[in-house]
């Protein structure tokens, strides 16, 4: 049975958007100090001056310290946290919140030293957690050996080949080469990305993520009030979120992801559009193979389908589905936590100033994860109200 | 004694049977005594149903290798060599994290749905904690 949802599509819409300054290696600024940075770059891209803002969300960073820090008195706040997909969840949150009246202007921040660790939070884990006891002492080393255990079944069951991981990464490099911001914008091909530094086998170091510092943020606002912005207003069309296992040994199905099923359905729904509705699309790719999870479990195909829109460069410049068109976590940046840049991306695109701009373009999905496969976000943007 | 280094785990009052099993030389489930579902990582009850009536039984030990890594990054405990972090698919059903032992740390060693059986390692002088590996099985 479909759900059905009170708020309904465009009520809410994106007013400010903006990443930081600098992008990739900035030793001079902490976490708490990217998140400023970008906070204030969207303050000045919607005109807006703290005091106009009365809610807050953020994860990985303390909301309380970052409202007061930042001058605003909120009447709600928001910390979800659950990976690099809780900005797409904020963005879910933010919507009900101004629909439901508790505020009317909403920052969402993302800050995060990955590479400078500067004033980062450590990652200790319990040795008493769940993945203290069950997964640690196996000798994982965080997201490279963990996100990507599923991947030799998901191969094998679906009928692909460590070739279509490699091709993924060499097509999202295309559209970095024509992203002045990309981190890594030469081309490389799937044979130089298969030859790459071996991290985890079958995974080479071009099929995992960079790691970047970085940050970005978002305002937003009533559609009502969105029209007085001096930007083009961005519209929440629909949204979904959901979470599955902590534990990646514990995801129930390792050729397709419950929490990237269960939100792309609820943003679908919410947003009453079909698969053939979707100009441009954002697949958070901390790995190679998230595009490849993203594309089935969203429904755009089946998942033993999803190697031909890579083999037949449907999701490549030209092709009719363009895909990842920053560059994505692989070539853009990625400072751990990379569902903000994904929405900013989403964003540009719908106002139409994204550098590999798709002509025309009037509905975004942005499908985010976080925790290894522990959670989803999805929010779909159109620029029509 | 295991020659690695391993991040040892600490039991929790919700997972002590487990440790303890592994101590003893069984793999140890939960099972619900009203709708037989059974489940890992251990909690007191069950998650299909709520049911808080739980019983504990050794599992086969029988497993197949259901997917898996070869890390070549390095673990401060694990030396320089990459091995293999893998999930074991259990006979009973669940799914396990664990390491594959006697064998080469190769993808042509390392066969999907491959039969394996569980050994247990002791990590520590005391003999406080045991480790559930799995081995290929012979023949
Ligand atoms: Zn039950």
């Amino acid at each position: 049975m479909a759900d059905s949802f009170a708020l309904k599509p465009r009520s809410v819409a994106v007013v400010g958007a903006a990443e930081t300054t600098k992008m990739g290696l900035i030793p001079d600024m902490s976490q708490l100090g990217l998140h400023f940075d970008c906070a204030l770059n969207a303050m000045t891209d919607a005109g807006l001056k703290p005091s106009d803002i009365d809610g807050v969300a953020t994860g990985g960073e303390d909301v309380a310290v970052l409202a007061h820090m930042l001058g605003i008195t909120p009447k709600w706040v928001d910390s979800t946290d659950v990976g690099g997909c809780s900005y797409m969840i904020h963005v879910r949150h933010a919507a009900a919140a101004i629909a439901a009246g508790y505020c009317s202007t909403v920052l969402i921040t993302h800050g995060e030293s990955g590479r400078s660790r500067v004033g980062s939070p450590g990652y200790a884990m319990s040795a008493a957690s769940m993945a203290g006891q069950f997964e640690a002492p196996y000798g994982v080393t965080g997201a490279p050996s963990m996100f990507t255990i599923p991947v030799l079944r998901y191969l094998k069951e679906t009928g692909s080949d460590i070739e279509d991981l490699a091709r993924v990464a060499s097509i999202q490099r295309e559209w970095a080469a024509m992203n002045p911001r990309a981190t890594r914008r030469e081309p490389i091909t799937v044979e130089e990305v298969m030859n790459d530094t071996m991290i985890a086998w079958p995974f080479t170091k071009a099929m995992c993520c960079l790691v970047t510092d970085g940050g970005g943020a978002l305002i937003l606002t009533s559609a009502e009030r969105a029209k007085d912005f001096p930007t083009r207003p961005v519209y929440v069309l629909g949204t979904g979120e959901s979470s599955e296992a902590r534990l990646i040994s514990q995801m129930e199905d390792f050729t397709s992801s419950r929490a990237f099923r269960v939100s792309g359905k609820q943003a679908f729904e919410s947003s009453g559009i079909t698969r053939d509705d979707v100009d441009h699309l954002m697949i958070y790719d901390a790995f190679a193979h998230l595009p490849l999870y993203g594309l089935g479990d969203l429904g755009f195909c089946k998942p033993d389908e999803a190697k031909h829109f890579y083999r037949e460069r449907r999701t490549a410049p030209g092709g009719s589905l363009p895909t990842n068109t920053n560059g994505g976590g692989l070539s853009y940046m990625h400072s751990g936590r990379y569902g903000m840049y994904a929405l900013q991306e989403s964003v540009r695109q719908m106002r139409g100033i994204a550098p590999a701009q798709i002509e025309g373009a009037k509905i975004s999905l942005c499908h985010g994860v976080g925790g290894m496969f522990t959670a989803s976000g999805t929010v779909v943007f159109t620029n029509e109200s | 004694m295991s020659e690695i280094q391993r991040p040892l785990p600490k039991p929790t009052p919700e997972t002590q049977h487990f440790w303890d099993g592994c101590r003893e030389g069984e793999l140890r489930l939960q099972r619900c005594t009203r709708c037989a579902n059974t489940w890992f990582p251990p909690r007191p009850f069950c998650p299909a149903c709520a049911c808080r009536e739980v019983e504990i039984y050794t599992a086969s030990g029988k497993a197949r290798l259901h997917s898996y890594v070869i890390s070549h990054r390095g673990h401060p405990g694990f030396g320089k060599e990459p091995y293999a972090i893998a999930v074991v698919k259990l006979e009973e059903g669940p799914q396990m994290m664990s390491n594959v032992v006697g064998c080469p740390q190769t993808p042509e060693a390392l066969l999907l749905d491959m039969p394996l059986e569980v050994t247990f390692e002791q990590q520590t002088k005391d003999e406080s904690i045991f480790i559930p590996l799995f081995k290929p099985v012979e023949g």
